[in-house]
């Protein structure tokens, strides 16, 4: 049994943190496909309103979507910039 | 995440240019080009012909922006004065989320360039804000709709630059990491991957300027004053 030297242990846990920062990906996932089937819904009642309801939902969704991409900045910051390091 | 970029020495420093910057620059002496040859044509145009080439696409672009605007602003002097600087923000954030396509770093994959643009939207949101109530009427505003709400709109007026300039950057920066990963995982299968530059270039990075276009709208359109006609 060889001991783990404190950058590995640094490094591996570094990626166990982005990992679990990614679980915030379902969230917008949710958001997103309930936005979808509403505008599928909407498109159904009125076709003729078919660009306004396409434009409405990609917007609603690009804004549930951020909540997500905060997480990923985390994931990004903790694998690629690895900010840990330096306390050792 | 290696330093690239142009390095140079000067009075005895070591200077580095970031890539993202000479890739900004590189968009930047285009659209001025761009922009001096479409002056040119636009001044040699007939306006009683039918429009061809160029024009035409430069018309289709104007008119299908103004419109937005116009939908989400409502009309008046200070929206003619806006458009300019909409289209701009078209006219670089396109180019800049498109340039992936030829194997360039995105400059709007760096967290300075999307903060900035970012900025802009958030003072011109101020700016309009305090023009248009004056200062009690602006101060007034973040007491609303009860006074213990103070610092929640603080909190909630803040996060727009962050979310705003976050969006941008995180999408475009996490297509090219998941672009670089798919071609070091396949190797000399990598031409196999190639289709998903579409999604994640060519429509990511045009959804991405549409939806920047349009929150910057909806922020600056609530602060200014009401007008009528053109």
């Amino acid at each position: 049994m060889q001991g783990i030297s404190s950058e590995a242990f640094v490094l591996g846990m570094s990626a166990v943190g982005a990992g679990l920062a990614l679980i915030a990906g379902i969230g917008p996932g949710i958001g997103q496909g309930y936005a979808a089937g509403a505008a599928a819904a909407a498109v159904g009642r009125q076709p003729e309103a078919k660009a306004d309801i396409v434009q409405t939902m990609i917007l609603g969704q690009a804004i549930a979507e951020s909540t997500g991409i905060y997480g990923l900045v985390v994931g990004i910051i903790l694998l690629f910039v690895r900010p840990l390091m330096s306390a050792l | 995440m290696e330093e690239m970029g142009i390095k140079f020495t000067a009075m005895g420093q070591e200077f580095l240019i970031h890539n993202t910057i000479v890739h900004s620059y590189l968009i930047v002496i285009g659209i001025v080009i761009f922009a001096f040859i479409a002056n040119k044509k636009i001044l040699e145009t007939d306006p009683l012909e039918k429009p061809k080439g160029l024009v035409n696409i430069l018309e289709i672009g104007y008119t299908a922006i103004r419109k937005q605007l116009y939908d989400v602003m409502g009309t008046g002097p200070t929206r003619e004065r806006l458009l300019p600087y909409i289209f701009t923000l078209v006219m670089f954030i396109a180019p800049a989320n498109l340039i992936g396509l030829l194997g360039l770093a995105p400059p709007t994959s760096d967290y300075n360039v999307t903060l900035a643009l970012a900025l802009i939207t958030f003072f011109m949101t101020q700016y309009y804000g305090l023009k248009t109530n004056g200062l009690g009427g602006y101060i007034k505003g973040y007491f609303e709709p009860l006074p213990f709400l103070l610092p929640l709109n603080i909190v909630g007026e803040l996060s727009n630059p962050i979310s705003l300039s976050f969006r941008l950057f995180g999408n475009i920066l996490s297509g090219g990491i998941i672009m670089g990963l798919v071609y070091g995982a396949l190797g000399y299968l990598a031409p196999i991957a190639a289709p998903l530059h579409l999604y994640f270039d060519l429509f990511s990075g045009l959804v991405q300027t549409f939806i920047f276009m349009m929150l910057t709208m909806v922020f600056v359109g609530g602060n200014l004053p009401d007008e009528d006609g053109i």
